[in-house]
């Protein structure tokens, strides 16, 4: 007889309680178009190309972004300015094919290429999901404050010879005898 | 005839319009209501708080293409909707809100309302039906059983009440609970009338006519437009009419302190009950359906009748 009681009643009523006291409890949602939500530094988002903090373009056109690429969305051209700089000629990241994994900020040997908290991208076009260099660049150093990949890289440029980068030992003149 | 009597054109306007209004808002107050119960927010987007999202219900529903499918029964299938509504409606004729405000005294008020519990059926079996289609004749089947076998202990639950007021009379049971609700004495036929209503009005968690998750919404699978919106509505309608029952035969109607005027007693005893329908929702699993009947005419029956039955001893004992 208590058993059935407790089947029927007694269960019965303790969850309408339970329920009834989430009355009093804030709700889990986040409205999200009025209440912005918090996003991660680190958060992989839309991607964009970094300047240096000389504001020159880092990328290189070393091409290690489309070749990480899984789903083959990165279309880059490498050229060259007279002095010396290497620099993408065009710079294509088709967004509609992007999983936004993350590799090509991982394979970036420059830090050019970086990931942002930013996920609104919808577009009511497809062809509006394609993004340029030009929109893709951006004038900031982004999340490496003071980067710079010619004052630091053994490359040889105008204005900086062998062996005059930051931390960088003089060549080696392997025709002398001189210790 | 423009003051507020029993009978009177404004009592019968103001109930009609009261009570439709406020079965519509209930679309709100419940989405609303089950948000809270289960952490969110619910409808808060049109209008204060979202209380216009009625208004935009009823646009959506009424620019809706109302289709009537070809293998429909084309003349009961427009029938069903209208009667669940019409009978519900007519039930409100005999509630008492307050001294004042009622459209009939009948002296047979609560056979009154039972019948018309009992066509309120009809609705639904013509509805599943005429549709034509397997899932809503299995929801209309379901509905058939149901409500015929829940019908009668909800009218035993009733005679304890009866018993004690000796009275058909809606506005003499309340006036009668002048010295005392009916809930101490007849807690039992409460609870029986209580699960019964639930039942009847076809409510979570014994929505079995039209449980979404096994058969697809059951006896207005096929409805549309204005015509599910009458389904709607007049479910609706049913959880008022249940709650304004509970609160006439248990709960001394519009009886209490005299701080607050006495509509405002009915609307407040009432409003609880309807809280409490939607709580159910939120927190009560639908049982299998060869439970709810076995539950039904197993326990609840013999239960009303053994109520019944101490109530008239009593009653005879003490006269």
């Amino acid at each position: 007889m208590f058993k059935l009681i407790e089947d029927t009643l007694l269960s019965q009523a303790v969850t309408l309680w339970g329920v009834f006291r989430k009355l009093f409890v804030k709700a889990d949602t986040v409205q999200y178009p009025d209440e912005p939500p918090y996003m991660f530094p680190r958060w992989r988002g839309r991607i964009i190309l970094s300047r240096d903090p000389d504001g020159e373009e880092r990328c290189v056109a070393c091409n290690l972004c489309a070749v990480a690429c899984p789903v083959d969305c990165i279309a880059l051209q490498k050229t060259e300015t007279e002095d010396g700089r290497w620099y993408p000629e065009f710079f294509r990241i088709n967004f509609s094919r992007c999983i936004m994994c993350g590799f090509c900020e991982e394979a970036c040997p420059t830090n050019a290429i970086q990931l942002t908290p930013d996920f609104e991208m919808a577009e009511y076009e497809r062809q509006d999901m394609v993004w340029e260099k030009e929109d893709l660049l951006i004038d900031g150093v982004g999340k490496y404050h003071d980067y710079n990949f010619y004052r630091v890289a053994g490359k040889q440029v105008a204005g900086k010879d062998k062996g005059e980068a930051l931390n960088e030992a003089q060549p080696v003149d392997v025709r002398s005898l001189l210790p | 005839m423009f003051s507020f009597a029993v009978g009177s054109a404004l009592s019968i306007a103001s109930i009609l319009l009261v009570v439709v209004a406020l079965a519509a808002m209930l679309i709100w107050v419940e989405r609303r209501l089950l948000g809270f119960w289960q952490e969110r927010l619910g409808p808060n987007r049109v209008g204060w708080f979202g209380i216009l999202q009625v208004v935009a219900d009823m646009i959506k529903i009424f620019t809706k293409e109302d289709w009537v499918p070809p293998f429909a029964d084309k003349f009961t299938f427009v029938l069903a909707p209208a009667i669940i509504m019409i009978v519900v409606l007519m039930s409100f004729a005999v509630i008492p809100f307050t001294p004042e405000v009622g459209v009939i005294d009948s002296n047979v008020g609560v056979l009154f309302v039972l019948a018309m519990a009992s066509l309120g059926a009809y609705s639904v079996m013509l509805g599943g039906l005429s549709s034509n289609n397997k899932y809503a004749l299995l929801g209309s089947l379901r509905a058939a059983a149901q409500m015929v076998s829940y019908e009668v202990f909800m009218g035993i639950s009733l005679l304890g009440v009866v018993v004690l007021s000796g009275s058909f009379n809606l506005r003499e049971i309340v006036e009668t609970q002048a010295d005392g609700w009916y809930i101490l004495p007849q807690c039992i036929g409460f609870l029986i009338f209580l699960i019964a209503g639930v039942a009847e009005s076809h409510r979570l968690p014994f929505d079995i006519p039209e449980a979404e998750q096994e058969i697809c919404a059951g006896y207005h699978t096929e409805y549309s437009g204005m015509k599910f919106g009458m389904f709607f509505v007049g479910e609706y309608l049913g959880l008022v009419l249940i709650s304004s029952l509970i609160t006439v035969l248990f709960f001394g109607g519009w009886l209490g302190p005299a701080f607050l005027p006495p509509i405002v007693w009915f609307s407040l005893k009432a409003g609880v009950f309807i809280a409490f329908f939607i709580l159910m929702r939120a927190a009560l699993p639908r049982p299998r359906y060869d439970q709810l009947m076995s539950y039904g005419w197993l326990f609840l029956l013999p239960l009303s009748l053994v109520n019944l039955l101490i109530t008239g001893a009593v009653v005879l004992g003490t006269m």
